[in-house]
């Protein structure tokens, strides 16, 4: 390290921002002496996404750094121990348990605090602040012995701990001191619109309400007592009351601090001490705490380039923001309460649909001063780019939030200047996107390495695929999602076309709709789409030049041509007799035998004619097709629940030996997997699946869009504590949405990754039934379901298609090249070395 | 099971190698020829309606090409491997995605209900 260079730079507070400093300075210059202090026991984490951890997510699934990261940085870390005392004149800071770090430039990212009103009572057991990973451990600890919770605080945090709340199944309260909710963010409408719609979802809001004191109850834990006379019996009390800046380190060293709290920073983060600097959550410029991750990631790459050339400066950062508060979409750009002079006003309501949209326009009418929207926040990317970027507004500016009668203009986002921020995040402009692409990354995916954009908080995710899709085009990459020179369509596309013509063959598809003679991608594709719908017999002589060969023979090709039988057990479970018989067809055929990764046995190595035979006998004991061929449910794993084990709460085996005979057979665009595991233990690995069903006290918890493989993603939590009943009906409607309307090949991980609205589309999809189609989804998966056949017993009754079965049509003798060598007792095939040396000795 | 027999068509030898029963429409079997097998692709709508290439799979090795799943690329008559999925011309053996590899073939006719093979 060149010390003639290289400054000692302390950072007090691992927060998101202090992370972020720490990445840009090493990545600017890895010259620095860097020592991070970090005040809370873990190294930094994504608090933006703190809440999902109640709705399932892991905690430490929200790291943003590890120990050893910071390690291989050559930076020198310390968590738990926070900073207590800064020493200016001898350019040192003390920690709580002593220790002193000197600095040559000292960085401030300590961040907030949720602020406690002093209220007489606040401090009782049962009173609680939400901020932190250990602030959750804490509300989830409490809420055990709760069935009653408030928020003190209707704005945008309040309102997400009450959703946290009430995730936790307690009936959740909202107090909120002024008149409505959200006062920062929303105009009075748009207000009250939140508030009925968060009532409906028995949520119950008290505005106006200033608490006096709180004191233990008598019906319930505790009882909060109102200026105005009332009171509420509550178990929990959590603060939301607004946030207040930790700047006690700085107002003790004397570095100046704002009247209302903030550490005053000029336009280079600088403090009122030139060698301190402070950034993020803790800082004030021009009166104004920037109380979002996006302008605190702009002030560490201003404090950082102070260090080098390039200065750069942080004047200040836009506050809008789109979010989903309890369910409810709520936006809100600029100036939401018309405060400017000459503002005109163009709002829409909405009382059916529970939508209010609003937009502040210029005097002039020609730009957009802000706009606030609930229940619909659909334009809110249209308009903030308006808004961001200066964009002239049309002639009637009202389109933009109409509904869309007769086609309003949407900004298309090549009317976007190469300097629009697509992701405030991670700072990535239109031009960088492009400048991406001029350099290679032509997919969405490398698009997000190469710039990170859309890996922040996700808001950006549906512009930066509407910008990359239309310079895709530009360049003359033909995005288009025909499946295959014989379609100019996509499977969704001719899903439908069968359906609503009812077409039921391949032949009769290709002729009205397609061009030649069809190939090994549109075939198979085909014949699963007919499956799906109609799911008549794959080996029906029209479907069988369809199938892949895996589907043609019920069994699946290993290297050497020879096949694999798979018969299906059902949650895994067989009984001695059952696992008897395969141990005989196993000897009988000598057949090389393993458990499968998913809780089944598997026999390799059958020749193509000595299938009928196996799975004649096979049958006859009792087995049925595993599907181990088709592209249609595979297995549903399952772990031992509470038949036997200790902790279980739920009859897992059941409920997986119950899904998978349901589903067994239907054929679907790629495989499906499934698991039910007992209890939160997750022994079957649940989280991994397709869709996962994990046991709770009170039902179970469904979990949607898991994959192992090749990418691997853990499932999304889906609906909680679900009955028997219901959790089918939302299989069902799941299973069947994906079936009709995912690419082929396309697992549920990427399909639900790809929804355009996401898990939250899906949800309102499956849950709420947006669309309307819920019925009939689950019709149709009825229908499916009911023609279900093994079609391992229906072959066997037709010496028709038997005839398929022959190695060769005009002989019996065997293929020579199969060749098998004997390895720790079983039978595997000849590698093409001992191939060539059986050869020499035969 | 039917048996090899050789019969003569005009100047050309012939080889009788299965019948009609055999074949399985847009789709492919297997017969054993000597030590060749012969993959057979029965098109009932092309003219010549059967193919005849050999099932031994270059980039697999195994002998499969019997059990693809037959369709045209670029108007080209292929079958596609079940292995890996390369494509090879029923006309000519020609490996579509790679340009040195070609399977042998066998000139086929359906007459009346005997596929014959052209020696
Ligand atoms: C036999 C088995 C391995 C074993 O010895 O344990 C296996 C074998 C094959 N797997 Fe698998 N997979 C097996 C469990 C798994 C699992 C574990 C599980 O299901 O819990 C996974 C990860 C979970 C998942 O799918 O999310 C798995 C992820 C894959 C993938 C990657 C899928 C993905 O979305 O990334 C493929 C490739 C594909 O399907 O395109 C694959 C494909 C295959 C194929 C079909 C490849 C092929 O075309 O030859 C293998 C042939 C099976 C055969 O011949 O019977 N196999 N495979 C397992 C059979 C389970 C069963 O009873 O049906
Ligand atoms: C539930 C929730 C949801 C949110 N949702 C959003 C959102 O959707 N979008 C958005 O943009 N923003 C959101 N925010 C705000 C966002 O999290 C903050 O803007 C951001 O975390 C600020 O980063 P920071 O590093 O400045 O402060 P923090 O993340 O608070 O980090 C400061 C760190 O410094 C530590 N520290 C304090 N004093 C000391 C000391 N003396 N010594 C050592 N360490 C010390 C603290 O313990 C803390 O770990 C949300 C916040 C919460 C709580
Ligand atoms: S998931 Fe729970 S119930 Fe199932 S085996 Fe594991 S610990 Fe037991
Ligand atoms: S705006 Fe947050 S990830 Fe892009």
């Amino acid at each position: 390290m060149n010390s003639t260079q290289g400054k000692k730079i302390v950072v007090i507070g691992n927060g998101m921002v202090g992370h972020y400093y720490v990445e840009k300075l090493v990545e600017q210059s890895a010259q620095h002496l860097v020592t991070v202090i970090g005040g809370e026991p873990r190294p930094a984490y994504d608090r933006v996404h703190l809440s999902e951890v109640f709705s399932g997510r892991n905690p430490e699934d929200l790291a943003l750094t590890t120990r050893e990261h910071y390690k291989e940085l050559n930076v020198e870390a310390h968590f738990g121990d926070p900073v207590e005392s800064i020493d200016r004149d001898n350019k040192l800071v003390k920690t709580s348990t002593g220790r002193k770090f000197s600095y040559d430039k000292l960085v401030l990212a300590t961040g907030s605090y949720a602020f406690i009103p002093p209220i007489k009572g606040a401090d009782l057991p049962g009173c609680l602040a939400y901020r932190t990973i250990d602030d959750l451990g804490a509300i989830r600890a409490e809420s055990q012995n709760a069935t009653s919770a408030v928020v003190v605080g209707g704005g945008l945090l309040g309102l997400e701990a009450a959703n946290a709340l009430k995730s936790l199944g307690l009936q959740t309260h909202v107090v909120e001191f002024a008149p409505g909710l959200m006062n920062q963010q929303l105009d009075q409408r748009g207000s009250q619109l939140l508030r009925a719609m968060i009532e409906e979802l028995d949520v119950q809001v008290h505005t106006s309400k200033s608490t006096q004191q709180i004191v233990n109850g008598d019906k319930s834990r505790l009882k909060m007592l109102f200026a105005d006379d009332t009171h509420l019996d509550i178990d929990l009390i959590v603060f939301s009351a607004g946030i207040r800046p930790y700047d006690n380190l700085a107002k003790d060293a004397g570095i100046e601090t704002g009247p209302r709290g903030g550490i005053v920073i000029d336009y280079h983060c600088r403090t009122s001490d030139s060698d301190v600097y402070a950034i993020g959550e803790c800082a004030l410029l021009g009166n104004k705490i920037f109380g979002l991750v996006a302008p605190g990631y702009r002030m560490a790459e201003a404090a950082v380039s102070q260090l080098g050339e390039n200065k750069i400066a942080f004047t200040g950062a836009d506050m809008s923001t789109k979010l989903k508060l309890l369910g409810v979409d709520v936006g809100s750009i600029g100036d939401v309460q018309g405060a400017t002079d000459g503002a005109i006003n163009f709002e829409y309501a909405n009382e059916k649909r529970q939508t209010y949209k609003r937009i502040i326009v210029s005097k002039d009418g020609k730009q957009l001063l802000g706009a606030v929207l609930v229940g619909d926040c659909s334009d809110y990317d249209t308009l903030l780019q308006y808004y961001l970027n200066g964009i002239e507004l049309p002639e009637e500016p009202e389109v933009l939030i109409l509904p869309i009668l007769s086609g309003a203009p949407t900004l298309g986002v090549n009317a976007l200047p190469a300097t629009a921020v697509i992701c405030s995040c991670h700072n990535v402009t239109k031009s960088i996107i492009v400048e991406a692409m001029d350099a290679g990354a032509m997919s969405l995916a490398a698009i997000k390495e190469v710039t990170a954009a859309s890996t922040g908080c996700g808001g950006c995710t549906a512009l930066l695929k509407s910008v990359v899709d239309s310079q895709l085009s530009e360049r003359g990459v033909e995005i288009n999602n025909h499946i295959c020179e014989h379609f100019t369509f996509s499977r969704e596309e001719l899903f439908h076309i069968c359906k609503v013509e009812s077409i039921t063959s391949f032949y009769v598809l290709l002729d009205k709709h397609g061009i030649g003679r069809g190939c090994d991608i549109c075939k198979p594709t085909v014949a699963s789409i007919l499956a799906s719908l109609w799911n008549s017999y794959v080996l029906e002589s029209d479907l069988v030049g369809l199938q892949d060969t895996n589907d043609t023979f019920l069994a699946n090709m290993q290297k050497d041509g020879t096949y694999s039988v798979v018969p299906r057990i059902a949650g895994g479970e067989i009984t001695p007799e059952k696992l008897g018989v395969l141990a005989d067809v196993g000897k009988k055929y000598d057949l090389y035998t393993k458990i499968t990764g998913g809780q089944r046995i598997d026999l390799f190595g059958a020749r193509l004619n000595q299938l009928p035979e196996i799975w004649r006998e096979l049958i006859d004991a009792g087995f049925e097709t595993g599907h181990a061929y088709g592209k249609a449910l595979r297995t549903v794993k399952s772990c031992v629940g509470n038949s036997w084990c200790r902790y279980g709460v739920q009859d897992s085996v059941s409920m997986a030996i119950y899904v998978e005979n349901r589903y067994k057979g239907v054929r679907s665009p790629h495989k499906i997997k499934s698991a039910v595991s007992g209890c939160t233990r997750e022994c079957a690995e649940a989280q991994s699946k397709d869709f996962g069903i994990i046991a709770t006290e009170k039902g179970w918890n469904l979990y949607v869009g898991g994959n192992g493989g090749m990418k691997p993603r853990h499932a999304d939590l889906f609906a909680t504590d679900l009955d028997d009943k219901v959790l089918i009906q939302f299989i069902d409607r799941f299973l069947m949405f994906y079936i009709k309307t995912a690419d082929r090949l396309q697992r549920t991980s990427v399909w639900v990754d790809n929804l355009e609205g996401g898990l939250d589309y899906l949800k309102a999809v499956i849950i709420d039934d947006k669309l309307g189609i819920a019925t009939e989804l689950e019709q149709q998966m009825e229908a499916l379901v009911g023609r279900y056949q093994c079609e391992w017993k229906t072959t066997l009754e037709s010496e028709e298609k038997l005839k398929r079965f022959r190695q060769f049509a005009n002989s019996d003798a065997a293929d020579s090249r199969v060749v098998f060598v004997q390895e720790r007792g079983q039978k595997r095939p000849a590698q093409d070395a001992e191939r060539e040396s059986l050869e020499l000795v035969s | 099971m039917n048996q090899t027999k050789y019969v003569s068509s005009e100047s050309r030898k012939t080889a009788y190698i299965c019948s009609k029963e055999d074949l399985i429409a847009n789709s492919g079997i297997c017969v054993l020829f000597g030590d060749a097998q012969i993959a057979v692709f029965y098109l009932p709508e092309e003219n010549p309606s059967v193919y005849g290439i050999s099932n031994w799979d270059p980039i697999g090795k195994a002998n499969v090409l019997s059990r693809g799943i037959v369709g045209d690329i670029g108007n080209e008559l292929v079958v596609a491997s079940p292995l890996y999925k390369q494509h090879f011309s029923l006309i000519h053996g020609q490996c579509l995605e790679q340009e040195e590899l070609a399977v042998r073939t066998f000139e086929l006719v359906l007459d009346g209900e005997d596929v014959l093979l052209l020696c």
